[in-house]
């Protein structure tokens, strides 16, 4: 198993309404194993990550090995084994977006939030990365953060998107509201 | 004529001031056509959907109807239904309207459906990323319980069936409908092979289940809406319906035009309802159903016989919006998903881009598609830094031969594709890249990789 950033610092425990909504999850299902990957989700939603505990409990939950739940942690590209940044910035790489400029759009990012892509910035305000194809290629370039999809991010308004994103993290409701039609993000 | 679009599936949702719960949904005529489903037999519900000639919109464009056939009824084992909102190939993004402006649509599809199949429990499988899209059918799903429409005896039919929300992980794969059977059962989603997984004898839990699109969901309800005989009126023989043209990249108006299959063409699609290229640019090619889908290049003829035994002789600005029509062109319909890449566009990069894309999601399984889609990958992306022979032209080709075919899934096939399909056509721009950058010269500034 690979050793995350945590292990240094003990993971703070998952909060009493995260265990408390296990049980429901997998009755949602006729066999307890398929209950791994809301499993998974629900913790990374408390935390930000999943660590070895993490995944030892649910393995319990569900009658597998831990074993067998690294494996799916490491299949899927939403879990994380490692914290991230106040902010996680998802920037479209695929052809349709790229064909809008997200590359660029990439670039001017790293400069406005002093983050490189695949990094978080030194302020810990921000993790930045390319993603695939997020299913909205006819609003490109697209970026995904946290729950909030942002449309046609032009690479020139960089500065000011990330001026924006700034502003959220003073904002504790942002992306917790289902979306809005006519709004930029109304997507989600 | 000037193309004109036919809403069906995105009547509702275009409407200003069209909310997504369930009054909202019984105003507009929601649930109206479950209501008649129940009071037909399963069977005959089955029949109409048959009739009705519906292809299923998740890219392969199966008979709906065929499919529910194929299910195992004999084995006593419970039958599922598991629809597949996925939504994860590149220019694809019809789905994500439906889940989060009329999720009751697809709702009302699927308590049809598993009437139909008599599925007592259903999953949706949705993408990962599609946060509050899962939080609205969630809540979709607790109105048409309270109103009777889902849960236990539905509309006092005696009937049940319970749908749960299942989030993905962001793993294109998943979208394979046996690599998503095995990622819905908690598991790595590796696509299983066939025979004999066979999803409608052996699929989740090993039960006989019927995994449709989401749109496909949508479209079942408006074939009972209408009756399989009337809808089958709708497009032309052999594809029914509309398809939702979810266009994107390089064109004034990019966006998701609904059009009867076969009543408009590519030219009026790209240059009436798309507004045509971006100005003082030409369109060069276009990807029609998503990436996985052969690439067609403006300029090209394309001649043959349909199998009506109609001849055609086509420019590509002439090919009929339906699918039997563009897979006599060499390509496919697919998910409708349609790529415009004009003349600033260097094809190498665009390439690349896309072999990134399918080095990044292979799920490792197969050794073709692991090695090949990495190797294609990194040989495309070497002709756009600098390091490229001529060569490797035909070296790109020879990989891509070598995974077609040889997979588990059609991952293989969606990797090899967007190759085979792009080095004939674009073989003297590519080598014409490799030598610019050989002698030093200025190249297309759209960077795409």
């Amino acid at each position: 198993m690979h050793d995350s950033p945590s292990s240094s610092a003990p993971a703070r425990p998952l909060k009493p309404e995260t265990l408390a909504k296990a049980p429901a999850i997998i009755a949602q299902y006729p066999q307890q194993r398929s209950a791994t990957m809301p499993l998974l989700h629900l913790v990374q939603e408390d935390r930000g990550y999943i660590t070895k505990e993490d995944m030892t409990w649910v393995a319990s939950l569900v009658g597998v090995t831990p074993m067998q739940v690294l494996e799916v942690v490491t299949f899927y590209p939403m879990y994380r084994q490692s914290p991230i940044g106040r902010r996680h910035v998802r920037v479209c790489r695929t052809l349709s977006c790229a064909l809008r400029g997200s590359y660029a759009l990439m670039e001017n990012l790293e400069q406005s939030l002093n983050c490189k892509r695949g990094e978080t910035s030194p302020d810990g305000d921000f993790t930045l990365e390319f993603v695939e194809c997020i299913a909205d290629c006819g609003c490109g370039p697209v970026v995904h953060v946290d729950a909030s999809m942002h449309e046609n991010v032009k690479p020139e308004d960089a500065g000011k998107f990330a001026a924006q994103l700034k502003a959220t993290l003073k904002d504790p409701s942002y992306g917790l509201n289902p979306p809005v039609p006519g709004t930029p993000e109304w997507n989600g | 004529m000037p193309a004109v679009e036919r809403p069906l599936i995105y009547a509702n949702l275009r409407k200003p001031g069209y909310t997504v719960d369930i009054d909202c949904y019984l105003r507009n005529g929601g649930y109206e056509a479950l209501k008649k489903a129940v009071a037909l037999k399963p069977d005959e519900v089955c029949k109409e959907v048959e009739v009705s000639g519906l292809r299923g919109r998740g890219g392969a464009g199966f008979p709906t109807g065929m499919k529910w056939k194929f299910l195992d009824r004999k084995s006593g084992k419970p039958a599922y239904l598991v629809v597949n909102a996925d939504e994860s190939e590149p220019g694809t993004y019809k789905d994500r309207q439906i889940i989060y402006k009329d999720p009751h649509q697809m709702l009302e599809g699927i308590a049809i459906t598993a009437w139909a199949i008599q599925a007592k429990q259903a999953f949706i499988y949705i993408r990962g990323e599609f946060i509050h899209g899962a939080k609205i059918l969630e809540r979709a799903i607790a109105e048409a319980k309270a109103k009777g429409f889902l849960g236990q005896n539905i509309l006092g039919s005696g009937y049940s069936c319970e749908v749960v929300i299942h989030r993905g992980g962001g793993c294109y794969v998943c979208g394979e409908e046996t690599g998503l059977i095995e990622s819905l059962e908690g598991k790595r989603g590796y696509p299983r092979i066939k025979p004999p997984y066979f999803p409608a004898v052996l699929g989740l839990y090993n039960c006989p289940t019927i995994v449709n699109n989401a749109e496909t969901m949508a479209q079942v309800k408006h074939v009972l809406a209408f009756g399989g005989a009337e809808f089958a009126k709708i497009g032309i023989p052999g594809d029914s319906g509309t398809h939702i043209w979810g266009v994107s990249g390089l064109v004034k108006r990019p966006g998701l035009y609904e059009i009867e299959a076969g009543k408009a063409t590519f030219g009026e699609l790209l240059y009436d309802l798309c507004g045509g290229p971006l100005d003082g640019r030409t369109i060069k090619a276009i990807i029609p159903g998503g990436s996985s889908t052969k690439i067609l290049k403006v300029g090209e003829r394309f001649k043959g016989m349909l199998a009506n035994g109609t001849e055609f002789d086509w420019a590509l600005e002439d090919i009929p919006l339906d699918s039997n029509s563009i897979a006599a062109c060499g390509t496919g319909l697919g998910t409708g998903g349609t790529i415009v890449i004009d003349d600033s566009v260097e094809m190498i990069q665009a390439l690349s881009n896309l072999n990134a894309f399918y080095a990044h999601e292979t799920c490792g399984q197969c050794t073709p598609c692991r090695e090949g889609s990495l190797w294609l990958s990194r040989v495309s992306k070497r002709i756009t830094t600098g390091g490229g022979l001529e060569t490797d032209v035909p070296l790109l080709l020879d990989i891509a031969n070598q995974v077609a075919g040889r997979t588990i899934c059609a991952h293989g096939e969606a990797v090899a594709w967007p190759v085979q399909s792009a080095v004939p056509k674009f073989k003297d721009e590519y080598l014409e890249s490799i030598r610019k950058r050989q002698k030093g010269e200025a190249v297309p500034t759209l960077k795409l990789i």
